[in-house]
Parts: C-alpha cells; structure tokens; sequence
C-alpha cells in the first residue's frame, strides 16, 4: 500500500477544519471544524505508523489514542462555555463575542 | 495498485467530501450528521491502516459521545431548523489559509513520500496497543485520566451558574 494517500487525506482534512475555524460564525459549527482538524492529525498519526521506524511498536496508534481523549476533555468544556454564552447572550455567534472586559 | 489502496482513496473521498459538506452547509443539523460520515470514514481508513483499537475507539468515542453532544448543544441553544444564511463570515480569508494550509501539507507529504511502498501492517489487536499502553505510555496514560476529571468538573462548574460564573 502506498502512505502517502492517506497522508494526502489527512492533509486536506486539516486544510477543511482551519476553513471552518476561520469561516464559521456559530461556535457549535466551530467546534465541529476543531473535530475535523483533529482527525486529520490522528490520521497523520496512525499512517505514521505503518511508514516510520519506531523504536517502540504501535507508538503511532497510541498518541492516537491520547489525542482522542484529548477532544473529548476539550469538546465537554469547550461545549459548557457556549452553552453559557448563549444563556449570556441569547447568540452563539463567535464574532458578536465582546472583547472588552464585562463589568 | 491494490486493494487496500483502493479502499483508502474511497474512504478518503468519502471523508473528504463529506468534510466539506460540514464547513459549508447552511443547515446546522446537517453538518453534525456529515461530520458523522466524516469521521465513520477515517474509523474505516483506521481499519485499512490496521489501527483495529483506534477504529473502534474512534467510533465509540466520535460517532456516539462527541457528536451527540455537539447535537444537544444544537438543540439547546436553539438552533433554527430550516437552512440559515448567517452561519458564514466572508470566506476568502478562510479558503486562502485553509486551502493554503492543506494543500501545501499536502504537497508537502507528496513530495516527502512519494509513490513510496509499503508492506501492509498486520491488522492490530488491542494486545500490542494495550501492552504498549500499560508499560510505556503508563505515565501519560494516568496524567490523561486526571486531565480528563478536571475536564469534568470544569464542564460542571462552568456550565452551573449557581456554583460557578455568575453574571
């Protein structure tokens, strides 16, 4: 088999998720892009797998794993403060956020 | 040409092309429900990769917790149900870097890899990944759990007014 196909594929599902970051006015429809990045990289992960050397077998498919953790923590927190902005605010539209402090 | 070469640039497709439907459909609904075929594709690219654990994981952890929450988080926020024009900014700023970004990984990785061939990996138990785990990565393994408690209470805590942010 040939890695660079699924390294292709994990390049153009990073270059989807920064479109969506940046693109995107609902912070849910963001988050949703932050999945997309993040399984581009445990796609480069995995594949790396199967192409580089390792000293430690499996080292690829273990990061994986982490990184998979990892969004579920960053998806809970991260989905509890939009929730609380909306309660806020009645908007989840990223670019209504105000920047300056709130008194 | 083989198989498994095959299976990937299908499920590449798939992933890809459903991934697009996600950064620019107008139905909120919609783009959590193609992200659901997004990621089903990549557990399948796992597979083909022979990443049995990551695959399954991916469909317990992705498609049904991750997903689902992002579609409660849909519905309390009251999303409209019909297809709603104000879900974009201006995109040219987006498709310049997202574009530029993916395909110059992408041309990146052409270029580092090539038409490079490798023998397929044997398809991987959980034994080897669970081993490796539960001696190596023990470490990072228990600093994950606790990183995640603390995602939970903060979650909590966040999310309670009474307890947590007041206005």
């Amino acid at each position: 088999m040939h890695p660079v196909i699924a390294y292709v594929i994990a390049a153009l599902l990073v270059g989807l998720g920064v479109y969506g970051i940046l693109a995107r006015r609902n912070a849910i429809l963001v988050l949703m892009a932050v999945e997309l990045l993040l399984n581009g990289v445990n796609l480069v992960l995995v594949a790396a797998d199967t192409t580089v050397k390792a000293a430690l077998p499996a080292t690829g498919q273990a990061f994986a794993l982490f990184v998979i953790v990892l969004a579920a923590a960053e998806i809970g927190v991260g989905l509890a403060i939009v929730l609380q902005l909306y309660r806020m605010r009645r908007s989840v539209a990223v670019d209504e956020v105000p920047l300056e402090r709130v008194p | 040409m083989t198989a498994a070469d095959v299976l990937l640039i299908a499920l590449g497709a798939i992933a890809v092309g459903s991934g697009v439907l996600v950064v620019t459909t107008k139905h909120l609904v919609r783009a959590g429900l193609w992200l659901v075929v997004t990621l089903a594709a990549v557990a399948g690219a796992y597979l083909v990769l022979g990443a049995e654990l990551v695959a399954w994981v991916q469909v317990l952890l992705y498609v049904g917790a991750v997903v689902i929450l992002l579609l409660f988080a849909v519905m309390l926020t009251r999303a409209p149900i019909g297809a709603s024009d104000d879900l974009d900014r201006p995109r040219w700023p987006g498709v310049l870097i997202g574009g530029g970004a993916g395909l110059g990984l992408a041309a990146l990785f052409v270029a580092a890899y090539g038409w490079m061939k490798v023998p397929r990996p044997p398809s991987g138990t959980a034994e080897r990944l669970g081993e490796q785990i539960f001696s190596v990565w023990v470490l990072p393994f228990e600093v994950v759990g606790v990183l995640l408690l603390a995602a939970l209470v903060g979650a909590i805590v966040v999310s309670r007014p009474d307890i947590g942010a007041r206005r």
